[in-house]
């Protein structure tokens, strides 16, 4: 077990004085969650009215990226499974949205032909669903590295399939020439559209937090701990992983459903390995198994790549360096950060 | 089937999988010795690749781009594993992945500023760039023979290493047991800082040899690392022969699939179907060869005997 995981494991230790440690943990948390969840608020509606449609986009891919990363957290985070290949199910959930709408305008396979909101849904995290089911089901089989490089590769096969496809666009991308349509409410306008993924987020977020919390998410938090006590509970451990690998497949699936929407155009490159390295920075940079976390490192993350990408196109280079050094430096992301900031005595 | 067709694939094949192999080496090395997922390998491949282009433009001379690029390798692979690297060990395999996910965009950002966004042609000396009539009657591209001769000799002159000499019973020693050999006395900073160096070179003399063919591109490390990976994996970590096996396997295996997948489809299929499914198949065969590996035998073909 490495250090960091002990490390995190600490404050849940009941003891004496860990109640206060964390009343202030809370606060710290508290005051800056409520920052965000103002200003995702406040700001796209004040940017939209204001003229300012950049603001708007840019919130918009924040929550959608935060949805993501927050699929990958629960496993990653509190389920200790390091998935190196979860672009794939965004990557599927955009296409998701994509092929129907091709197929509705285009004509061929009838079945999914549509361009109905609940369908493409559906279809996305049905899609996610039964992909994370046959790839991890395999991939729960390994540990440790193997595990990382197993899912990256069932990652780049996605990634070939549809790079192969033709039909849908290839290398090229696809472009997504309708949105989902909903009844009552229409994609098209920027900030339903926004409303419905910050909507969406706080469903994720509450869904997540619930399962934490509950045994299914106790015997997750365990086995990341020390998987062979819990066997030796009577806990099929490898039952519970999938359940957990599955669910955050269908989060991602479906945040790949609202970023195609988003984006209207989708290509292979979205389901790159690099961009699953991306995620994966999101999930450590905010702090692993913390609710806000992949909020926090997303919008950190966003932020740093507009900001820097205005002064230079270089911009990869101090990206890069910060990545190396929040690694090395800030163990437990921002969050853990914050933590220590707010109760740095008891550390 | 075409026999001289097959034979030129099979060489094309073998020539892929001996530049595999002199990047799956070192990553097999670091990985197997000190427990370092090290994603940014694929970069120092690149770095090589580059500084020997320069050099051969700026001399006029491939040879002497390559004899003077392979110690600038070694430098840039002990920089980095001077600062960076080095912090990385005692942690665990997630930070090694960002870290060095982290590293990749640096290297990737450092070329494009310092050579530009545009790869480089190398052009090849005279006497390299011919062609060779086989036995068989097989014409066959002499660079590529020499490609293949070249990376066959490394592969002796690190099976020699690593078998009779004292650096690489340590090096074998490390990949089994860390803990126990730096407990007998042995400087193990210094082992890793030196076996991280000679598997930058090794990596940066693949890029080197690839860049006539192909030219040197800012993107040309991060495809190859991934493969590089599959080998390893699929060889076992930490085994050098395994890293040889599985890197001529996966060569011929990616070579061959590509242009024959869709003739064997055609027996099964109808011809529409195979030639959309033989690309698909063809690209994500290594995959689903380590994906099958890892399901099954999960150490890999020949894994290192650990305690």
């Amino acid at each position: 077990m490495s250090i960091q995981q002990t490390e995190q494991s600490k404050p849940s230790s009941a003891g004496p004085g860990a109640a206060s440690r964390s009343g202030q943990r809370l606060n710290a948390e508290r005051i800056i969650t409520l920052i965000i969840l103002a200003a995702l608020i406040v700001v796209p509606v004040a940017a939209y009215y204001g003229d300012a449609r950049y603001w708007v986009d840019l919130a918009t891919r924040l929550v959608i990226l935060s949805i993501a990363a927050t699929g990958l957290n629960f496993i990653l985070g509190y389920g200790g499974m390091i998935s190196f290949g979860h672009a794939a199910f965004i990557g599927l959930g955009a296409y998701a949205v994509g092929i129907p709408v091709f197929h509705s305008i285009n004509d061929g396979f009838p079945l999914i032909a549509s361009n109905n909101g609940f369908l493409h849904f559906v279809l996305a995290m049905a899609v996610c669903a039964v992909f994370a089911l046959l790839t991890g089901a395999i991939s729960l089989r390994t540990r440790s590295v193997h595990f990382i490089m197993i899912t990256m590769a069932f990652g780049q096969m996605t990634y070939f399939a549809i790079v192969s496809i033709e039909k849908y666009g290839g290398d090229d991308g696809l472009t997504i020439d309708l949105r989902s349509e909903w009844p009552l409410i229409t994609f098209d306008h920027p900030l339903v559209l926004y409303g419905f993924c910050l909507a969406s987020l706080f469903v994720v977020m509450y869904l997540v937090h619930r399962m934490v919390n509950s045994r299914f998410g106790m015997v997750l938090q365990g086995a990341k701990q020390n998987e062979e006590r819990l066997r030796a509970l009577g806990i099929n451990v490898y039952n519970y992983q999938l359940t957990a690998y599955v669910i955050s497949g269908i989060i991602c699936g479906y945040a790949g459903a609202l970023l195609g929407n988003f984006t209207t155009f989708i290509s292979p490159e979205m389901m790159d390995w690099t961009r699953s390295g991306e995620l994966m920075f999101m999930v450590i940079l905010g702090g692993v198994s913390f609710l806000f976390g992949p909020l926090i490192g997303a919008a950190v993350f966003l932020l740093l790549e507009e900001s820097l990408s205005r002064f230079t196109i270089h911009w990869h280079l101090p990206f890069g360096v910060l990545l190396i050094l929040s690694v090395l430096f800030i163990r437990g992301g921002l969050s853990g950060l914050l933590q220590k900031l707010g109760g740095a005595r008891d550390r | 089937m075409d026999t001289s067709l097959f034979i030129i694939q099979t060489l094309n094949g073998l020539q892929l999988g001996v530049l595999l192999f002199l990047v799956a080496s070192g990553l097999t090395l670091t990985f197997g010795i000190m427990d370092l997922v090290n994603l940014a390998h694929g970069s120092l491949y690149m770095i090589g690749a580059f500084i020997c282009a320069s050099i051969t433009l700026w001399t006029g001379s491939f040879l002497i781009g390559i004899l003077l690029a392979i110690p600038a390798t070694a430098l840039v692979g002990l920089a980095v594993e001077m600062t960076v690297i080095r912090n990385l060990y005692p942690r665990d395999h997630l930070d090694h992945v960002l870290a060095t996910f982290g590293l990749i965009l640096c290297f990737d950002t450092l070329v494009q500023i310092i050579w530009g966004p545009e790869g480089i042609a190398v052009p090849l000396p005279k006497w390299m760039d011919g062609q060779v009539l086989l036995p068989g009657g097989v014409v066959f591209a002499s660079y590529r023979l020499i490609i293949i001769g070249v990376g066959l000799a490394i592969a002796a002159g690190l099976y020699f290493l690593v078998v009779h000499t004292r650096i690489g019973m340590l090096i074998r020693a490390g990949a089994s047991n860390r803990t126990m050999i730096s407990a007998l006395g042995i400087n193990i900073k210094a082992l890793f800082t030196g076996v991280f160096a000679v598997g930058a070179c090794l990596a940066g003399l693949a890029g080197m040899l690839v860049s006539p063919i192909t030219g040197t591109s800012i993107g040309m490390g991060n495809e190859i690392i991934i493969t590089a990976f599959v080998i390893i994996i699929v060889g076992g970590i930490g085994s050098m022969k395994g890293a040889f096996v599985a890197a001529i396997l996966i060569g011929l295996i990616d070579t061959l699939g590509r242009s024959y997948l869709d003739d064997v489809f055609k027996l099964v299929m109808n011809a529409e179907v195979a030639e959309t499914a033989a690309p698909a198949l063809s690209a994500m065969l290594i995959y689903i060869i380590m994906a099958l590996i890892l399901a099954f035998r999960p150490q890999g073909l020949f894994p290192p005997k650990t305690r």
